[in-house]
């Protein structure tokens, strides 16, 4: 109550409602059961037909003292175990992390518009990943770990540098100057990108599959590379999620309910950075998640990011789930990127989001 | 009346022959003078169809990509990204293209140089057709028609080396390792047709205009009986990286060790050297 008088004297313009109640016991299971839902589906459908019952019986013939018989044959054990379900756990993993992430950046800077490559990690993962598949040397090439491992470290130092430039202009704009140190690092790290991609004209099919991003290759060992920072870095931002509704109010009022404003920005900053980079190091860079996720929520649910921040994630999770069924189905036996799913979910969705802008911060 | 009218005809027509006879002698000499000698190739099937008539010693300037045969002179010339005074710098009588990004031809047509603009083929005829084309454009149609000759008389012969039992295989033709693929559109697909293959990424229609992505668990499910690696160069795959990708050592091909390691230069393109492509797939096919 108090944080919300303290909004009010702040700047009465206008007033978007903090809500101080947090996630209800109903809105949390129905988004679990969206969740399981999803990927359930996301078990049971694709190209190769294989009925739910036996994938169920399958699964449980992996429980011990239950004793019952594996049932499918050895290409749909394939199928379903090795292909199918590391797609769907990635783009689970992935997808809460994106929408986690975005939710966290839009609380932090103030700014709807947010998303999780604000910071120039797209740019950065893209110019990591490019260098790879261009420059990687013969014996490392074939390595699965090259391209994710360059990825990953050109989002981190896209990141480190993005932030170091925005420190630079003071605490006072922190905030504005590092979306637009962001901006600058993206477009940078874009046209090295561009100019080492026409170099090297004859990977252009590698470079771009990479950017356009998707889960069409998934394997359990990618889940494990992404894994650990996934969850270390999501419990860290759902931790922060009481932080992230004061830092909200502005930093001033943050710091007068004594909140050490550096210290908390840079925390959510680091976590959402080092699991948007590890996301992106394993699938690419996939467009909108991290807008429309927290966003539907905001509308929906509660602008509270204690609603905003575990519900993104479960929901980020089931949506990029229930998108990578569309990209693997929709033209089957062919894939759509998943990005151009997404984007196109996305785009409609974004003008609906301005257009009721006033009801989200 | 009726036999003035027989020999005036026949006078004519005599007439009319010396004249063509002599027209045609005329344009031989003539367009002798005026076939290009300074060629420059923008498209890498285009330089192999040159040097492989005869007509080498004419080109001035390859791209950058055009890296068969040796001796081809190599610039950094790019046919995706083309510099018009890049070009016009080699004062070409003939420019050949098989991508026209922007209005970048007619920019070279304006500076008064001949552009001719080669397609991608997505059949043999058409790879033939072009071959035969190049021959008349350069004057070198002896040559032309002997490499076209020699083409269908390999791939026939190859083709015929399979025995029946294995001309209805299913392949699955790998463009990259997120199963990008080829279908029986698409020139190599052609090759395959020729075969009798029967080609996986067929069920994927028009998508992707003949180079679909596959999905990995409908390639696991249709089990290919050979599988042509086109990313050997570009992104080293090899029976070995094939046969440890989960799910894949199910697969007929990879049991039967039917995996063709293709060099990804001779299977995107659509030249002479297809031939050398069709016996590395017909060494695989009849392998037990």
């Amino acid at each position: 109550m108090a944080t919300t008088a303290g909004r009010a004297e702040a700047a009465p313009a206008p007033t978007p409602r903090v809500e101080a109640r947090g996630v209800g016991l109903r809105t949390g299971l129905v988004t679990l059961a969206f969740l399981i839902a999803a990927l359930a589906v996301g078990l049971a459908v694709g190209p190769v037909h294989v009925g739910i019952g036996s994938i169920l019986r399958s699964a449980l013939s992996y429980v011990p003292f239950l004793h019952v018989q594996q049932p499918l044959g050895a290409v749909d054990h394939a199928v379903i175990w090795q292909l199918r379900a590391p797609r769907v756990a990635l783009a689970a993993l992935v997808g809460g992390m994106l929408a986690v992430a975005g939710a966290s950046y839009q609380g932090v800077f103030r700014n709807p518009l947010c998303d999780p490559y604000l910071l120039g990690v797209a740019g950065g993962a893209g110019l990591g990943a490019t260098l790879a598949i261009v420059y990687a040397s013969a014996a490392t090439a074939g390595s699965t770990w090259t391209v994710p491992l360059a990825a990953f470290a050109g989002a981190i130092a896209a990141v480190v540098v993005t932030y170091a430039l925005g420190r630079s202009v003071g605490a006072t704009h922190m905030t504005g100057a590092l979306v637009l140190a962001g901006v600058t690092m993206a477009t940078f790290t874009a046209a090295v990108q561009t100019f080492v991609q026409q170099q090297h004209t004859q990977q252009l099919q590698n470079i771009y599959s990479w950017l356009l991003g998707g889960f069409s290759t998934a394997t359990w060992h990618d889940v494990a590379i992404c894994a650990p920072y996934i969850a270390v870095s999501s419990l860290v931002l759902v931790l922060h999620r009481r932080v992230l509704d004061v830092l909200s109010l502005g930093d001033d009022e943050a710091a007068s309910l004594g909140i050490d404003v550096p210290r908390a920005r840079l925390a959510i900053v680091v976590a959402a950075t080092l699991g948007t980079a590890a996301a992106v190091s394993v699938s690419g860079l996939i467009a909108f998640v991290g807008i429309i996720v927290p966003h539907t929520i905001r509308l929906l649910v509660s602008t509270s990011y204690r609603a905003v921040v575990p519900l993104s994630l479960i929901a980020g999770a089931g949506f990029l789930v229930v998108t990578d069924v569309v990209a693997r189905t929709v033209l089957s036996p062919a894939e759509l990127p998943i990005g151009v799913v997404t984007a196109f979910l996305g785009a409609p969705f974004f003008a609906i989001v301005l257009r009721t802008s006033r009801a989200v911060r | 009346m009726h036999r003035l009218s027989i020999a005036v005809v026949a006078a004519l027509v005599a007439a009319l022959t010396v004249v063509s006879l002599s027209a045609a002698a005329h344009q031989r000499t003539h367009a002798k003078h005026h076939h290009p000698h300074r060629i420059v190739s923008l498209s890498p099937t285009v330089t192999e169809d040159l040097f492989a008539i005869g007509a080498g010693r004419q080109v001035v300037a390859v791209d950058n990509q055009s890296n068969y045969p040796k001796r081809a002179p190599q610039t950094s010339l790019s046919g995706y990204d083309p510099n018009v005074e890049a070009i016009a710098n080699f004062h070409p009588d003939l420019v050949v293209i098989s991508y026209d990004p922007g209005n970048f031809a007619s920019q070279l047509r304006q500076l008064g140089i001949k552009v001719v603009f080669e397609a991608a083929a997505t059949n043999l005829k058409e790879a033939y057709r072009e071959i035969l084309g190049l021959g008349r454009l350069t004057g070198h149609n002896r040559g032309a028609n002997a490499v076209v000759r020699s083409m269908r008389r390999h791939l026939a012969a190859i083709v015929a080396s399979v025995p029946t039992t294995r001309r209805h295989l299913r392949v699955y033709h790998e463009l990259d390792p997120t199963y990008y693929s080829a279908t029986s559109q698409t020139f190599i697909g052609s090759v395959y047709k020729l075969f009798g293959f029967r080609d996986i990424a067929d069920a994927a229609g028009g998508t992707g205009g003949g180079y679909p992505q596959l999905s990995g668990e409908y390639i696991i499910a249709k089990d290919p009986q050979i599988i042509v690696l086109a990313d050997t160069k570009c992104c080293r795959q090899s029976y070995g990286s094939v046969s440890t990708r989960p799910g894949w050592g199910t697969i007929a091909a990879v049991e039967h060790h039917r995996v063709v390691t293709a060099n990804d230069d001779v299977a995107s393109r659509w030249g002479p050297r297809i031939v050398q492509f069709a016996r590395t797939v017909a060494r695989l096919a009849k392998q037990d």
